[in-house]
């Protein structure tokens, strides 16, 4: 499979290092390998969701309950959460780190991810969500560890886009 | 069976708990008998209560976790009973309220009153305890076991489509939401 294993355990471990220890999921072909190293993780309370918008109050609830927690979802896993992210964890003011696989964006091959890849980054502007692109290797760690310093102080989401650049390697 | 006498009821036992209730009747009615800090009252995001109590459950497995839901509430969020059910925190118990309305919008009927059964839609989700109560002292010795018991548990409470005589409540939402952390965390 196409999708860098290499990478994905870097994005994984950056998380481990940023102190999270819930991760709600739902997965999409992007997030195979990061979902799976979750799930072989005794350490980490992984939550498979039938919904994304579920996922953000299994994070608020973890943070009040005084534990790090991240989402792992598509960009559409995003447009399905909003009305939670807007009514819960931005009335409440609940950190919460957002993984969301960056499909549709250049490159897509997939017609039916293009128009969400389209409404991606206005809905994060719109809602007001500080947003940042992994896609250099080398600098995961710290953009994970800025995203978490950045949700924790402003108690506020913060989105990450899982790029192309960084996911997908040719085969 | 009114949902007040229903939430005195069991108001002593839910001293030690995490408690998380949605907003409207619910909140308010909880919110009557005695605000404490362990009471958390979800303002918005309908159908999340029950998703935050998973949250906290797993994170604290050492603390009972009392969701006290709606029927409009967990029809908005049906996936999420699978979600428990999987999981099924032994710490976890949801009570849900229904009373086949969305009172506090002005009383529009939901899909309970023509025929839905969410005790029925639980256990299919994987809650095999689940089952619905009409009476009070049913309502009380089910709701009573439910939060004593050492697994997930959902009790659904027939209760009449009625509520306070305001909505108000003199607790910022935001106050009750650093005050509940503090409680969790302490």
């Amino acid at each position: 499979m196409p999708v860098s294993e290499r990478n994905s355990k870097l994005v994984y471990d950056a998380l481990l290092a940023a102190g999270v220890e819930v991760i709600s999921a739902l997965p999409e072909t992007w997030l195979v390998h990061l979902i799976r190293l979750a799930d072989d993780d005794p350490g980490m309370i992984l939550v498979r969701l039938a919904k994304e918008e579920e996922g953000v109050g299994v994070s608020a609830g973890a943070h009040l309950a005084g534990r790090r927690a991240a989402m792992l979802m598509q960009n559409h896993g995003l447009l399905q959460s909003v009305n939670g992210i807007v009514s819960l964890a931005q009335l409440y003011h609940i950190p919460l780190l957002m993984l969301i696989s960056d499909r549709g964006h250049l490159g897509e091959p997939d017609p039916w991810q293009t128009q969400g890849g389209k409404a991606t980054r206005p809905v994060l502007d719109a809602l007001g969500i500080v947003t940042d692109e992994l896609t250099d290797p080398a600098s995961v760690h710290v953009q994970v560890a800025r995203a978490m310093t950045l949700a924790q102080a402003s108690l506020s989401p913060v989105a990450l886009l899982l790029t192309r650049e960084l996911m997908w390697e040719a085969a | 069976m009114k949902r007040i006498d229903c939430l005195a009821a069991i108001y002593d036992q839910l001293t030690e708990c995490a408690v998380v209730t949605i907003m409207g009747a619910v909140a308010v009615e909880l919110y009557s008998l005695g605000h404490r800090p362990n009471f958390f009252y979800l303002e918005h995001a309908m159908g999340l209560a029950s998703s935050m109590g998973l949250g906290i459950a797993l994170s604290q497995p050492d603390r009972k976790v009392v969701v006290i839901d709606g029927d409009g509430s967990v029809l908005m969020n049906l996936g999420g009973l699978t979600t428990l059910a999987r999981y099924a925190p032994p710490n976890l118990t949801q009570i849900v309220f229904d009373n086949e309305s969305l009172l506090s919008v002005g009383g529009f009927p939901t899909a309970t009153g023509t025929g839905t059964d969410l005790a029925g839609i639980a256990r299919a989700a994987g809650i095999p305890g689940a089952r619905t109560v009409t009476g009070q002292d049913e309502f009380t010795a089910a709701a009573k076991a439910a939060i004593d018991a050492d697994e997930l548990a959902c009790v659904v409470a027939k209760v009449e489509a009625v509520g306070p005589a305001s909505f108000h409540m003199d607790l910022h939402l935001l106050e009750n939401r650093f005050e509940f952390q503090r409680a969790l965390r302490s």
